[in-house]
């Protein structure tokens, strides 16, 4: 009997655990509905204008069936532009970082964008409602106005900026660092390797083919591809090698004979510099790639390098160039044709090693510092993917927002 | 002379770096318009600069051809094919009743501009793309021979993912379609990433060098 009674409690107990959520639901929707309280109606912080936040606590009758209607203008000109449900729509659940958040988690928020029927104009006031809807019940908050207008600071940014600080600190520092003390550079063998295809250049008595990419002066790879086409040719005019530099860009065609002009005057010969080694060809893509094949194919040159950003010409520039037996060394950092460069080149410069050859070939401490500032930074990404991965899992596994204070800061945020 | 050659450009270079790099993290629509303003004095420099380019190019075939060196003829086509276009987009359309002022069609008549791009420009470009499946496949053929234990690592996965991206391949080994995408999804991805990682630091690190002054190569060398 004893025995019973036990059993006879516990499945009391369980189906009590049971019924214990849908209690509360059920208790939750049976209360009487109120107006919204604490309603605010705010300018979107961080934005560019045309945008409103609707700001209201939490009720006790926030259940499923309890929608919440926002509701804009005045009057006969009064609509309604959202509903949803009452369970929805927190702080919690906006895409914003934890410092740019404008209330406590657990207060339900709405933003008002333009889009959809509604246009919100910078300047101009706005009247706001809120109203909440259980079955036939319907009940309105007092209205509110606000005004719309543009920020000069997207504080969800602010992570981005304080890690490129952090990121330009640590590469000054090392700079400094590497005046003070020697700094190891691992080999590069496609760096090497430039002396002895312009030797071999030489040796044959055969040009020297260099392409500093599809990009234009903006792009940092096409940047970096001057800075080593300053050092290639400073090491071309030493051995009065022929240089050709065909040109899809006029202006990178411009910095491009600057460099080598100073490159030939640093070599101390200025007499051997052409100004017509750097010419242009046409901004049009396959018809720069038709240009150079043909120059590859005719003028046969002994070293092909091919520096900066590339697309769909990539191989058929190196296809090419191999077919006619050059040295053929590439280095570019667009992800998507280093299969390509590795496939065709004898040595491919991956990604990063484009913007450490300059430092590699200089060999000056101001340049390499930097090099040791991008490790640390790498080491640092290293450390956060990890860490990053730990936190987020527990939050997950826990079901607990304090990770994400971890995690907000190093989010790719708008 | 040494401050127009060296510190001004030095000046313009910071100031602009830091508004510019500060710009992206200021939403307001008078810095939009800032970066709008600035794209278009960049393309007007730049069809300034386009000029430069064309008399370069006039230059260099000019001689060519002046010296009769080898391959001349390709510069007498060159000229032919610049100075044949340039007269078509200047031309008189009579089909059409006015000048054609570089439009390809007038009135849906087909101008002789457009007909050049159309019948010349067009089917030459397809072309040198077309190429590309030819080189695709002879540079497969070079890297694919498994001359050593890398070749033969990429031989294996090419083989597989080839055969995982088509039905008749993942008919014939059906367990290839999630091998393949372990691949893609995985290994691929992550080396993927971290190259994109190296490459983002890289970028930073020589645009800060550039905004700061350290890395002056760009101006044409020098120290001073």
């Amino acid at each position: 009997m004893k025995a019973d009674c036990g059993t006879l409690r516990l499945l009391a107990a369980l189906v009590c655990l049971y019924l214990f959520p849908l209690t509360t639901s059920e208790a939750r929707s049976q209360q009487a509905i109120v107006p919204p309280q604490n309603l605010r109606v705010l300018d979107a912080p961080s934005d560019a204008g045309g945008g409103l936040i609707v700001l209201w606590s939490e009720a006790d009758y926030d259940a499923p069936d309890v929608r919440y209607q926002i509701l804009v203008g005045e009057g006969a000109e009064k609509r309604m532009v959202a509903e949803f449900p009452a369970n929805s729509h927190y702080v919690r659940d906006v895409k914003w970082p934890w410092w740019a958040r404008v209330d406590r988690p657990d207060v339900h928020q709405f933003n008002l964008k333009s889009g959809k029927g509604l246009e919100l104009k910078n300047g101009t006031s706005y009247t706001v409602t809120l109203a909440v809807v259980k079955g036939t019940e319907r009940v309105e908050a007092p209205p509110l106005r606000a005004i719309p207008g543009p920020n000069w600071v997207n504080w969800n940014q602010m992570n981005n900026l304080l890690l490129v600080l952090l990121f330009g600190a640590v590469v000054l520092g090392s700079i400094r660092t590497a005046k003070q003390r020697d700094i190891f550079l691992r080999r590069i063998p496609g760096l090497d390797a430039v002396d002895e295809a312009i030797g071999r250049a030489t040796e044959l008595g055969k040009p020297i083919l260099y392409l500093t990419g599809a990009g234009d002066m903006s792009e940092p790879a096409t940047i970096a591809a001057a800075v080593i086409l300053g050092r290639v040719a400073k090491r071309v005019a030493a051995y009065e090698t022929d240089l050709l530099v065909p040109h899809r860009d006029p202006i990178v065609m411009a910095v491009c004979q600057e460099i080598t002009k100073q490159s030939y005057l640093e070599a101390g010969k200025p007499d051997v510099f052409k100004e017509d080694s750097n010419f242009f060809i046409t901004t049009d893509q396959f018809s720069y790639t038709a240009a150079v094949d043909g120059i590859m194919l005719r003028r046969k040159p002994a070293a092909n390098f091919f520096m900066g950003s590339y697309f769909a010409e990539a191989l058929l520039l190196t296809e090419t160039g191999a077919s006619t037996g050059a040295i053929q060394i590439a280095g570019t950092d667009s992800d998507h044709q280093m299969p390509f460069f590795v496939t065709t080149c004898d040595y491919t410069l991956i990604g990063e090693e484009l913007y450490a050859a300059s430092a590699y070939l200089s060999r000056e401490p101001i340049q390499v510092g930097t090099l040791r500032g991008q490790d640390l930074g790498k080491g640092f990404i290293l450390v956060v993917l990890a860490l990053g991965t730990i936190l987020a899992t527990v939050g997950v596994l826990f079901d607990t927002d304090w990770p994400r204070i971890m995690l907000d800061l190093f989010k790719d945020l708008k | 002379m040494i401050f127009l050659r060296r510190q001004l450009p030095l000046l313009i270079t910071f100031v602009t770096g830091v508004l510019f790099a500060a710009q992206y993290y200021v939403p307001h629509p008078r810095s939009e318009f800032m970066l709008t303003e600035v794209t278009k004095w960049l393309q007007i420099i730049g069809g300034f600069a386009l000029v430069l380019g064309v008399t370069s190019l006039f230059h260099i075939h000019a001689v060519k051809i002046r010296r009769k060196e080898p391959g001349w003829g390709y510069s007498l086509v060159l000229y032919a094919g610049i100075l044949g276009t340039i007269a078509a987009g200047f031309s008189y359309s009579f089909a059409a009743g006015q000048w054609v002022n570089g439009k390809e069609t007038i009135n849906g008549i087909m101008t002789a501009f457009g007909w050049v791009y159309l019948n010349m420009m067009v089917p030459l470009q397809g072309s040198m793309f077309a190429l590309l499946a030819f080189f695709i496949a002879s540079a497969a053929y070079r890297s694919f021979r498994a001359r050593s234990r890398e070749a033969a690592l990429l031989l294996i996965a090419a083989v597989i993912v080839m055969m995982g991206r088509v039905p008749l391949g993942e008919m014939l080994l059906p367990v290839s379609g999630d091998v393949t995408q372990w691949i893609l999804n995985v290994l691929n991805a992550a080396v993927r990433r971290a190259i994109l990682i190296g490459i983002s630091l890289g970028a930073i690190a020589l645009s800060l060098k550039i905004i700061f002054g350290i890395e002056r190569a760009y101006l044409g060398g020098g120290k001073e």
